[in-house]
């Protein structure tokens, strides 16, 4: 991996989202912030799906746990202190994630895929059918959280532009974190156990506690990405939970070419970039998305991240790989 | 619960579990015989239920609609297979996930244009619409009892054309090992076809028999197939009969969860499914 040589692109990336503020349109600071919040939440999937080789179809519900952990523990009329509520949301969410990954990693293949889709489901339905968090009508977060430490308060999340930088520093931190994870010999397992996890397994690693420390922190993640878009947004529903969600997050990881947290980022980008696009030239949108992913997957084996590499070995008049 | 609530539910639950059945069986023999995650499978429950709903009203009978119903959707099934699916044999189960998920934004796209986004109902037919008096109040509806035996005995006929015919022969062959059945002449692709364009049909027709129950209504595609995928992993993935006895575990599990315990009724089948799987990893029956 030449870090290095690819810094500079990256640095350049991030400049040009810390303008977006400048253009004082709520909109577009909204929506980035939503794409940002979505680049921190397919990053984390990225840990497990491009790196350990662990095809969650569920993570979605860690996503919403924060979520719903944000809004259940704010009080109604008064504002949470956001160094309470986030390591107690993130703090959620790594524990489902945990109880759940005990269970799951027992299981491979599509067999896991389908069984991180049913402990996602359950977490969905007790949300939507219980009262707890106002079943299926979602719940308002009335006070979004305040920074103030002793009565200093360095930054005001109800300032939207605040609130953009913050959920900008927060991914930044994500992406240089894992970044850093994966360069360490317990990133480097499990890059392993993605490869071949019997040779990890000869060679000494017990895989298990490898994966369930993956499972467990790519779902703190999750929720950490959760509980973002609670404050952004004010509001949660159950369909953070759904499967549509986990779908959504899976496709964003693919599209930016499994294995690469800076693809990830820009497969949340270009997701969220063709909804928008396609929703503003027709209502029929979905028509348009569907036959995209369709087109992609036929087309074009291995994602877009592929496609660079597919242009060289044109332009070189090589055969194209299979 | 007295008696005769127990045996509605009991045959309720046996209807829900035999409806699904027909659903899940063409899934889990596409996913063990291909190697194929399909998740549009549930859009071809949705296409069986609308195609009840349009041709129902166009010919005024439910039965006429099943039968022209069906042939539609054995087509419709081997042209997706050519045009598609036969292209996702050799795939990543990652990239099947993906164009599948796609499929199902057009499907769901194409049925909000044609047929729009309303709430349809479907008659029962008029010879099945009558009710049996359990008790003095309670009674319970034959059309109901008409999809239990409809699905019973298209569960004997797949058992029938799977271990007895030459057909079946070929398709438990080919979900062993591809490409030794090749090797012995057998065109594997045609076979492929036939299996993918039978399970779209079983689909649509259990859309099309649930339509006046359930009525028809956008999504209703999703609901299923999630429930379809626990079936199929419960039961093991590639077996038929192991899907038989998972549908009707799950149909039980659910009906009876929803009488029980209605504020946890949405998560009995998932509690179910995460047992099973702790005790078997692989599902009930593997391969059978």
């Amino acid at each position: 991996m030449n870090a290095h040589a690819s810094l500079l692109p990256k640095l350049i990336a991030v400049a040009i989202i810390a303008c977006v503020p400048l253009s004082g349109e709520s909109f577009y600071i909204e929506i980035v912030g939503k794409v940002l919040v979505m680049a921190i939440f397919a990053m984390s999937l990225d840990l497990l799906v491009g790196f350990t080789g662990l095809v969650s179809f569920g993570h979605a519900a860690y996503f919403g746990i924060a979520a719903y952990a944000v809004a259940l523990l704010s009080p109604q009329y008064d504002a949470a202190s956001l160094w309470v509520v986030l390591p107690a949301a993130v703090a959620l969410s790594a524990l489902a994630a945990f109880v759940i990954g005990l269970f799951v990693l027992r299981t491979k293949g599509i067999y896991f895929i389908m069984v991180t889709l049913a402990f996602a489901q359950m977490a969905y339905f007790i949300f939507h059918d219980t009262p707890l968090g106002g079943g299926s009508d979602g719940m308002y977060l009335n006070n979004k959280p305040s920074a103030a430490i002793f009565g200093w308060e360095p930054f005001e999340l109800t300032n939207e532009v605040h609130l953009f930088y913050f959920i900008l520093a927060m991914m930044v931190l994500v992406y240089l974190f894992l970044a850093r994870l994966l360069q360490s010999p317990f990133g480097r397992v499990l890059v392993g156990i993605k490869s071949n996890e019997h040779r990890m397994q000869s060679l000494g690693y017990f895989t298990f506690r490898y994966k369930l420390g993956a499972f467990t922190l790519a779902g703190a993640l999750g929720g950490l990405a959760g509980f973002l878009y609670a404050v952004l947004f004010g509001f949660v529903t159950p369909e953070l939970l759904s499967w549509h969600e986990s779908g959504n997050v899976l496709l964003m990881v693919i599209l930016g070419g499994m294995g690469n947290l800076a693809g990830a980022v820009a497969g949340a980008f270009a997701f969220e970039a063709m909804r928008e696009i396609f929703a503003d030239i027709t209502k029929y949108w979905q028509l348009l998305m569907g036959s995209v992913i369709v087109a992609v997957v036929l087309f074009l084996p291995g994602g877009l991240a592929g496609v660079p590499g597919r242009i060289k070995r044109a332009l070189q008049g090589g055969r194209p790989n299979e | 619960m007295d008696f005769a609530s127990f045996l509605i539910q009991t045959l309720n639950s046996l209807q829900y579990g035999l409806l699904l059945f027909l659903v899940a069986s063409g899934l889990t023999l596409v996913f063990g015989i291909m190697g194929i995650i399909n998740l549009a499978h549930g859009s071809f429950y949705m296409v069986g239920a609308y195609l009840a709903f349009v041709l129902s009203s166009a010919t005024g009978s439910l039965v006429m609609a099943i039968v022209l119903g069906i042939p539609l959707a054995l087509v419709f099934g081997a042209i997706l297979e050519w045009a598609l699916f036969s292209h996702l044999y050799k795939r990543d189960h990652l990239e099947q996930v993906l164009l599948t998920y796609g499929l199902i934004l057009i499907f769901e796209q194409l049925r909000s244009l044609l047929v729009g986004d309303d709430v349809h109902g479907v008659a029962i037919p008029a010879f099945l619409d009558a009710s049996i008096q359990l008790t003095e109040v309670m009674s319970y509806p034959v059309y109901r009892l008409a999809i239990s035996a409809v699905c019973v005995a298209l569960a004997v006929a797949l058992y029938y054309v799977i271990q007895r015919t030459r057909l079946g022969m070929m398709i438990r062959a080919g979900n062993d090992d591809r490409s030794m059945v090749e090797s012995l002449g057998i065109n594997i692709d045609m076979i492929y076809r036939v299996v993918f364009a039978l399970g779209v049909a079983l689909a649509a027709l259990a859309g099309m028999l649930a339509a006046p129950i359930s009525s028809v209504f956008p999504n209703m595609g999703s609901q299923v197939l999630i429930i379809s995928f626990v079936i199929v992993v419960i039961g093991g993935i590639g077996s038929v009969w192991g899907a038989l006895v998972a549908a009707l575990i799950v149909g039980f599990a659910d009906t009876f969860g929803k009488v029980l315990i209605p504020e946890l009724s949405g998560i009995v089948v998932y509690v179910v499914m995460a047992v099973v799987l702790l005790w078997r990893p692989e599902g009930i029956l593997k391969k059978g």
